[in-house]
């Protein structure tokens, strides 16, 4: 027990180690990038004067290293900074625009599971057969179709079409959590095809070789049914690499969100990202790309957790 | 006599392949009585494991055909519905097979999986069924069977998992037990463990065993008859005592002539080629006897107070510990030992492949075991090394020739074209026709593809060869020619060899000298005569005694030791190997002292 705790402080020092490299990488990156917030806040009639006093106001004629440790220091009290063009401090910027990029992620890999496992491991089970063919050319189709252009496809026949969706949007303030979610239905189905391409594949090549191994036909010879050798024997062996290209698509889908929520004029994450970007609002750029690294470092770690629940061999 | 449990009527099955369907066995024909003992015996190829895989029905749908008739206890299962063929397998007729590290589920309970096969055929509960599973691992005796029956099969030696591959196939109490190659790919001391196991089990349930096996060895151990197959005909069958005294046909003649058997060597000093067997009258003449070493050589290799140690979380792994010995210019020193007791780590030490915790290795008085990358350089042009796998050790992209040229041009021997003649002549040298350089591994055969591994360990015209295994994985007839091929190459060149083995019978045809590894340390070493001869240490006593004889008239005159999982030597971090004293039995022969602990 001793050794397991010791182990997960270790990933955990690891985890703390990169996000703080990755907050330093940020804060460098967003003051090397050209461009002045004092200077896109004020507009184009501003004098260099009143750009200069609004630039001490919001702190940025402090030197580098002042700023740099301010940021630094707000981290370790759990405070990403104040928004300079949102009147609200990062965090709370950010669990505002939270709900629509945590569903859209959380539907989408879902919606990729439900289609890549079955399909998958069928057409594994059944290689060389006419559906495992037409299963190879469609992955290769799909995976390389971008999800904007299949949700713009989605939206033209479901939703100006067919009128049954929204296009776009998320819905005015005063409408429910139902009517909110709906508006995600479509962006869901485009990035949910196109990931279950990569993951189908995936799922493909990990039974085959799963299926070609000696306890496969141990089983076999102990009288099992072909389905409990194929799910019971097989696909749990099979989870590993399965387990990893999911987290890996979840970790894409969250960094992607910049992409998908401009197409779909989501008001998630990603859309925040980008106008920050766009107005250089240092504290939401730095903040935000902080948060997305931990996501992504933390999803890596369950993964590496999962290994070790499916595998008795995988030790921390 | 009672109805047979088995009885394979002229079986055939063939493949699909691109040109067609081909056969792979043809008209078999054979009988497995109740409590009776019949081994399929024959070289890699030659359709054994595809006849029992038939009778299984275990060889895929689309890709296989089978006709004939098999009768298991009068029914024939090749018209059988599948639901009732999965009734048969597991139930009626239990399977082992030969790779006992994979052929359990790495995911899955040992007891989960003993108790799946009882769910699947005998209508209990998991509960019942794993209270039976304790039961099972008791009947196979596997130490501590409570506690280990929720380990996983990652915990389990090879010894232990083959016992419970055989516990999982008589849970059900089956009529037959088709046992494919069962032990080939266990220890020798293990073996004996694994056969005497089975036999004893046999004889608590009258069950009929079908033994497929390329080991005459065993053959003559366990089987009362036996069926001979050649490239997927049925050659020979009958009882096994009459096939050994007088085989009918050239093929089983050439079979037993072309066997590594220990005590041949009736006083010879030098090793001795393996008779050549003629393969159309199977005559065999005596392999005529190799020179000895020349006396008085300073050694080409000479290690001493070698120590290799791994560290791992749970502690420490004393991998080799003191091995000390001398390697002289063509001299063969063999190293024998069971898996895990530091002979392949100690070879791959010589090479610089493994870094030494400490010691010394020296290669023509140089000190290696500290050297740095540019006088490693220098030094593996004196020392190649051949591994035991001919599949894995040869890129499969790269043509036989360029594997071989490789080695020239990197150290810079001669210009390409000068190169390309050498290789010709080096494929020459070990029995391949230079045209075919251009081919690719998959091309050759196993013996063929060891065949240009040691062309390519000769290219540098090397001083020393440390072979790790090198005939191991090959048929016995192949198994002969490439140790005759490694005799001549030495006797014409003068090379040292270092011979990694675990097979006493080759161990003692090739061998000027013998040294025996146990837990990393040698526990005796001398020339080979005395060691198999006059063997002083208990353990070296053990790993001969355990050797099959392939002769059934010697059957169950020995008797097998208890089952041990294996000491490890894994000691905790503080530990201190003791200083080992070796006792001169005779002018070069060593045994450590018995100690106390």
């Amino acid at each position: 027990m001793n050794r397991i705790a010791r182990a997960l402080l270790g990933r955990l020092a690891g985890m703390l180690l990169v996000l703080a490299i990755v907050a330093t990488v940020v804060f460098v990156i967003v003051r090397v990038t050209p461009g002045d917030p004092a200077a896109v806040m004020l507009g184009s009639d501003a004098t260099p004067q009143d750009i200069a006093d609004l630039r001490s106001r919001i702190g940025l004629d402090a030197p580098l290293i002042v700023q740099y440790g301010q940021f630094m220091l707000g981290l370790l009290r759990g405070d990403l900074g104040q928004s300079i063009f949102l009147g609200q401090s990062v965090g709370e910027a950010l669990l505002a625009r939270a709900e629509p990029t945590f569903f859209l992620t959380l539907f989408s890999i879902l919606i990729a599971c439900a289609i890549a496992l079955p399909v998958g491991v069928f057409s594994a089970v059944r290689r060389g057969t006419l559906f495992d063919q037409v299963v190879v050319t469609l992955t290769m189709i799909a995976s390389s179709v971008p999800s904007f252009w299949l949700g713009l496809i989605l939206i033209q026949v479901f939703a100006v079409g067919l009128g049954l969706l929204p296009a776009s949007g998320y819905g005015g303030p005063e409408s429910g959590f139902l009517e909110r979610i709906q508006h995600l239905v479509l962006p869901a189905i485009a990035l949910g095809v196109v990931n279950s391409a990569l993951i189908t594949r995936f799922t493909r090549a990990a039974m085959l070789d799963v299926l070609g191994d000696d306890y496969v036909r141990t089983a076999r010879a102990k009288g099992a049914t072909e389905t409990r050798v194929v799910l019971k024997h097989a696909l749990r062996n099979a989870l590993v690499p399965i387990i990893t290209v999911i987290g890996l698509s979840v970790a894409m889908l969250v960094a992607g969100a910049v992409v998908t929520e401009t197409v779909f004029g989501l008001p998630g994450v990603g859309n925040l990202v980008v106008s920050a970007v766009l107005r250089r609002d240092y504290p939401v750029i730095q903040g935000t790309l902080l948060v997305v690294a931990a996501i992504y470092v933390l999803i890596n770690f369950i993964t590496d957790m999962l290994y070790i629940l499916v595998d008795p061999r995988v030790r921390l | 006599m009672s109805d047979p449990v088995l009885s394979v009527q002229n079986l055939t099955t063939a493949f699909r392949s691109r040109e067609g369907w081909r056969e792979v066995i043809r008209g078999i024909n054979f009988e497995v009585k109740a409590g009776e003992t019949v081994a399929i015996v024959g070289e890699s190829g030659s359709g054994k494991s595809v006849t029992a895989l038939s009778a299984m029905r275990l060889l895929p749908r689309d890709k296989t055909r089978s006709t004939g008739r098999i009768l298991l206890e009068g029914r024939d299962l090749l018209t059988l519905p599948e639901a009732e063929m999965r009734k048969v397998r597991g139930g009626r007729i239990g399977m082992i097979f030969q790779e006992p590290m994979t052929s359990l589920n790495p995911v899955l309970t040992i007891g989960n999986q003993l108790a799946e096969a009882l769910v699947l055929h005998r209508d209990m509960s998991w509960r019942e069924a794993e209270a039976e599973a304790l039961t099972l691992m008791e009947r196979v005796r596997i130490p501590s069977a409570k506690s280990r029956l929720h380990e996983y099969p990652h915990k389990f030696s090879g010894g232990m998992r083959q016992r419970v591959m055989i516990a999982m196939a008589l849970a059900c109490r089956p009529r037959l037990l088709i046992a494919d190659e069962p032990t080939t790919a266990l220890d020798v001391t293990i073996q004996a463990e694994i056969l005497s196991l089975i036999s004893e089990l046999q004889r608590e349930s009258e069950m009929g065993v079908l033994f497929i096996t390329h080991d005459m060895g065993v053959v003559a151990e366990v089987a009362d008859r036996t069926v001979v197959m050649f490239r997927g005909d049925m050659v020979e069958t009958g009882e096994t005592s009459r096939l050994f005294a007088a085989p009918g046909q050239p093929y089983t003649r050439a079979l037993l002539a072309s066997i590594p058997r220990l005590g041949t060597m009736n006083g010879a000093a030098g090793p001795r080629r393996f008779p050549q067997v003629d393969p159309r009258t199977g005559t065999a003449s005596e392999g005529r006897e190799m020179p000895l070493p020349p006396a008085g050589t300073a050694p080409v290799v000479s290690v001493s107070n070698l120590s290799i140690r791994f560290d791992l979380p749970q502690g420490r792994v004393h991998a080799v510990e003191d091995v000390s010995f001398d390697l002289h210019p063509g001299e063969t020193l063999a190293l024998v030992g069971e898996s895990g007791c530091g002979k392949s780590t100690t070879g791959r030490a010589i090479m610089r492949l493994t870094t030494p915790s400490a010691g010394e290795i020296r290669i023509d008085g140089r000190d290696i075991a500290r050297a740095r990358s540019s006088e490693l350089r220098t030094m593996r042009r004196s020392a190649q090394m051949i591994f035991q796998d001919p599949f894995a050790s040869l890129n499969p992209r790269i043509s036989v020739g360029d594997a071989i040229l490789e080695p020239i041009l990197t150290h810079g021997l001669l210009p390409k074209a000068a190169a390309r003649l050498r290789v010709a002549e080096l494929l020459d040298q070990v029995g391949l026709s230079p045209e075919m350089a251009g081919r690719y591994p998959h091309e050759f055969s196993g013996g063929q593809r060891q065949r240009v591994s040691i062309a390519r360990a000769m290219a540098l015209e090397p001083k020393f060869i440390v072979a790790d295994e090198a005939v191991s994985a090959l048929d016995v007839s192949v198994k002969a020619q490439v140790s005759n091929l490694l005799m001549d190459l030495q006797a014409s060149r003068g090379l040292a060899f270092l011979f990694i083995s675990h097979d006493m019978s080759v161990v003692e045809r090739i061998s000027h000298r013998v040294a025996v590894m146990h837990f990393g340390e040698i526990v005796e070493i001398g020339p080979r005569a005395a060691i198999f001869g006059n063997a002083q240490h208990p353990y070296t006593r053990r790993l001969i005694a355990a050797v099959p004889v392939p002769d059934p008239a010697l059957r169950g005159t020995r008797s097998a030791a208890p089952p041990q999982e294996p000491r490890s030597p894994l000691r905790p971090l503080d530990y201190v190997a003791p200083k080992r004293l070796y006792r001169e039995v005779a002018p070069g022969h060593f045994v450590m002292a018995e100690t106390s602990a």
